[in-house]
């Protein structure tokens, strides 16, 4: 039985039919609308690479029933540059060199952006390290994905200050 | 024409190399629009997947065939009854990087999750569902899948090929005058490779040529291997692969999955895409086999070695042949009067292991540093100082000369960084808060192979190139660091150059793998810039028009767009020497590999320092503190190797304290096929660590003076992990991983 989806994807309002109540979020993303950016490395939420953004907060696609999120706003790794322009928190994994292969990139970023938000860990390092150990990242460009939060935070914030 | 660049010497690299330059493909990676294999999704897809063995030995006796075609959606079935045929039998070697395959060619179980139905679908879900309708039953037998009971087998060779044993110098008489002697026992476990990225193929025919887009390590190769398993020509085969999401060896060697696609592609005139399901990575796509290793060291009295033996078990699978060559690793770090080294092996009902990340060196490094930690301590010796003492002048397995060793500098430096002159000597002195601290140590050592690649570079009338190689980027940054040296073959800035590569119709620039594509691919790409530069200088000293006009070949440098007299200093840009002799290109052509038998010993080498922190109530371990400092000639882009470094020491910290593949010993299956039971490390294990490169010029490994910077980071690392929990808590574990329970079930008191 075909079912009918409402979803605002990266700021886009969407409509989908969709054919199969088994497909999880992270399918209809990849494999129905073509948005490839979001990875699947487990497809059992233990690695994290498939992090978007559900309604503001970091979410495992892979363990989401696509139809579980009918109405819901979605923010996939697409959807993050402003334009133009990287995002923060993209340009700072560029500048720390915070990954190498770049497959668990997508989901580290959204995993980033939404640590940056929830305000937990600051300037933590060692805070930081443990918000982003849902995150696995089998290069181990751990270092370099720590400074980038970090300096991301920094520019973030800074963005704020001028904004007030 | 540019050939092998003469080995003798230094290039002089122009702006490029050397510098620390971002991610080329980094936009692409931040951005999501870097496109992986499986992120395809050709017109007309049908959807793969496969069902795989759930016993470890036997046969398949039932499928529910019925029951899978009849769910809604599935559009075909593979069993070994209708597959189509391929031209080679997959258990055909028809060279030595291919491994026995599992391409549905029989009911036969080999090993526990081996692939044993392919169903096609036009949805993932579809085909999901129908593979797990398949419910096989079978006639299972007695597995055998751990080193107490897998069956020995007669083996000369170990891994790719290199001898089983090795003997050089007395060592009946070398121990006959030894003062004391330590053996050490270590045994590791089964480790898998565990990219992020699922093993992927998307295949598509097109009448009789052949798209794929697979992440593969060796693309020339890889396409040589489809046709002759296919019996097409490698010119009707194209494949892709841009990007790789991780490779570390396991994405070097074709498997049966791959056949499989492409063999439903074909028959069914639509594309096919497989993705493994993590689990499905657990047995066809190779790991780092256990190993139990033995060395004993024999001592003269002033702590010098006299004596060195090393001796490993290792398992490989039943049907095939890999043998982890740990003993190897010792034979060219240490100095000693008489080494000898032995290799054996068991076959057990596993899927074939394969080259993982520092195959052979990083289970041998960490069995040989521990007993180097055990031999400094019966020397009365700081494990440094002991290290520094047996420093090998020469290659001790083959008295070679080694073409470039800063050991010494690693030593001073790395220990620097951290500290280590405050070491106290006896363990158990040092507590942070409740917790029992610890410092250990490991000296790092990995070879520097080259292998054959070809590359072509073509110089435009604007001035700008273009240049092609085949080369494969896993993570390490060949997309940036093979076009720094291409850019500084041609003269040019960087950003005048486009890098073209990721695809099998461009020159095949060899495998990614053995540290050694950097070095390869790198020298191909240089050559085929400087054969341009060379073109173009005989133009334009051949040129009246030209201010270069007679200066002679030697007599002129290219640099910036420009050749340069070096006499009066006039110089011409490219653009117009092409201009003037009335062409809109140049195109010249270089290849990369190491002439002859080397007469060196040619090998990266580092120290890794480390500091453990342990509970003595649970005895949890933490790495607090990693400091490695190695020297790998000449680092071209030092931001990239630096990751690669960091990235292979966090290996370290998977192997020393983490990493291991578990099986039922009585099923033969895996208990943790899955990245929630298969523990690697994740941010939080990672702590301040740090990697420095030490410079190092290196006249004889290549022309470019380049050694390698992926796998060395994991050697050393182990053994400094496991020598600082040794040095925290006065236990010496006799098995990676040191797990809590290794220490706290061993009797003595944390």
């Amino acid at each position: 039985m075909t079912q009918t989806l409402q979803l605002k994807i990266n700021g886009s309002d969407l409509r989908l039919d969709l054919d199969d109540p088994r497909a999880t979020l992270l399918d209809v993303l990849r494999e129905r609308l073509g948005l490839t950016g979001t990875k699947k490395g487990c497809d059992r939420g233990q690695c994290g690479a498939c992090t978007v953004l559900i309604d503001g907060r970091r979410v495992n696609a892979c363990l989401a029933l696509a139809l579980s999120h009918d109405g819901a706003q979605i923010t996939t790794i697409e959807g993050l540059a402003r334009g133009e322009d990287l995002h923060p928190v993209q340009a700072a994994f560029i500048a720390d060199d915070g990954f190498q292969c770049g497959f668990c990139t997508p989901g580290q970023i959204m995993s980033a952006v939404a640590l940056i938000a929830e305000a937990e860990a600051g300037l933590d390092p060692e805070r930081i390290r443990e918000g982003m150990s849902g995150n696995l990242c089998r290069c181990a460009a751990y270092a370099g994905i720590t400074e980038a939060v970090l300096d991301a935070t920094r520019a973030l914030a800074l963005e704020e200050e001028r904004a007030a | 024409m540019a050939d092998v660049i003469n080995t003798q010497g230094h290039v002089r690299l122009g702006s490029n190399a050397g510098q620390g330059l971002t991610r080329r493909d980094g936009v692409l990676k931040v951005t999501g629009a870097a496109t992986y294999a499986a992120d395809n999704r050709p017109e007309g897809l049908l959807h793969a997947v496969t069902a795989t063995a759930t016993i470890a030995r036997g046969r398949v006796t039932h499928l529910d065939v019925a029951a899978a075609e009849a769910h809604p959606g599935v559009v075909k079935l593979y069993t070994p009854d209708n597959v189509p045929p391929l031209a080679v039998s997959p258990d055909e070697k028809i060279h030595p990087f291919v491994w026995r395959m599992e391409a549905l060619q029989s009911d036969r179980v080999r090993y526990a999750g081996q692939p044993i139905a392919l169903v096609l679908a036009e949805t993932l879900e579809a085909a999901t569902e129908a593979a797990r309708l398949l419910a096989p039953r079978y006639e299972a037998e007695t597995p055998h899948v751990t080193l107490d009971d897998a069956e020995p087998f007669e083996t000369t060779t170990t891994a790719f090929g290199r001898p089983a044993d090795h003997s050089s110098g007395d060592i009946g008489k070398a121990r006959a005058t030894a003062a004391r002697h330590v053996v050490a026992e270590v045994e590791t476990v089964a480790q898998y490779h565990n990219a992020m990225e699922p093993h992927a193929i998307v295949a598509r025919w097109t009448g009789d040529r052949l798209e794929i887009d697979t992440p593969n390590q060796a693309i020339g190769l890889a396409r040589q291997t489809f046709a002759a398993f296919l019996g097409i020509e490698p010119a009707q085969i194209l494949i892709r692969s841009p990007f790789l999401g991780g490779g570390f060896g396991s994405k070097a060697i074709l498997y049966g999955g791959q056949l499989l696609a492409v063999l439903a592609a074909r028959d069914t005139g639509r594309p096919v895409k497989l993705v493994l399901r993590r689990d499905q990575m657990y047995g066809p796509v190779g790991h780092r086999a256990p190993t139990r290793q033995r060395l004993r060291l024999d001592l003269d009295e002033d702590g010098r070695i006299a004596a060195l033996q090393h001796d490993t078990l290792t398992m490989t699978s039943s049907f095939d042949h890999f043998l982890e060559g740990a003993s190897n690793a010792s034979h060219s770090l240490y100095a000693t009067a008489a080494l000898q080294t032995t290799h054996r092996g068991l076959r057990a009902d596993i899927g074939t292991p394969g080259p993982m990340r520092a195959p052979g060196e990083a289970p041998g490094s960490a069995a040989l540093e521990v007993a180097m930690d055990l031999a400094a301590q019966a020397a009365g010796l700081d494990p440094l100082a002991f290290r520094l003492r047996n420093h090998a002048e020469t290659d001790p397995s083959n008295g070679m000369a080694f073409s470039s060793k800063a050991l010494r500098e690693c030593y001073a430096q790395a220990a620097d960084l951290f500290g280590w002159a405050d070491r106290p000597a006896e363990p158990r002195r040092m507590r942070q808060g409740q917790l029992l601290k610890g410092w250990g140590m490991g000296s790092a050592q990995f070879p520097c192979p080259m292998f054959t690649a070809a590359a072509h570079a073509t110089l435009r009338a604007d001035g700008s190139a273009v240049v092609e190689t085949s080369a494969a980027d896993m993570g390490q940054g060949a997309w940036t660091a093979l076009a720094q040296i291409a850019a500084d073959g041609l003269g040019l800035d960087i950003d005048r150059v486009e890098f073209r590569s990721g695809h099998s119709d461009l020159p095949d620039a060899g495998v990614a793998g053995g540290s050694g594509h950097t070095a390869t691919a790198g020298t191909a790409l240089f050559n085929a810039g400087a054969d341009v530069v060379r073109r173009l200088v005989d133009l334009a000293t051949g040129d009246p028009a030209s201010p270069l006009f007679g200066a002679g070949n030697s007599g002129v440098t290219a640099r910036g767009g420009r050749l340069h007299r070096n006499d009066d200093g006039r110089s011409e840009a490219y653009e117009d020497i092409l201009a003037r002799a009335g062409l809109d290109m140049l195109r010249g052509e270089g290849t990369g590999a190491r002439e002859g038998q080397p007469t060196r010993a040619m090998f990266s080498h580092g120290a890794v320092f480390a500091e453990v922190l342990v509970d003595p109530d649970l005895g949890q371990i933490r790495v607090s503190r990693l400091v490695g400092a190695f020297a790998a000639g000449r680092i071209i882009n030092p931001r990239l190797a630096r990751s690669q470094l960091l990235g292979g020491m966090v290996w370290g910290i998977g192997f020393a304290l983490q990493e291991e593949a578990l099986h039922d010993a009585r099923t033969g299956r895996f208990t943790n096929n899955d990245l929630a039971g298969y523990h690697i490390p994740v941010n939080a294990d990672a702590p301040m660590i740090e990697a420095l490169t030490v410079h190092e010029d290196d006249p004889f490994v290549n022309a470019l003076g380049i050694k390698g910077v992926g796998e060395i980071g994991v050697t050393g690392t182990v053994g400094a992990i496991g020598n600082a929990v040794w040095h925290a808590t006065g236990l010496r574990s006799q098995r990676f991983p040191i797990h809590p329970e290794s220490l706290i079930l061993s009797g003595e008191s944390l």
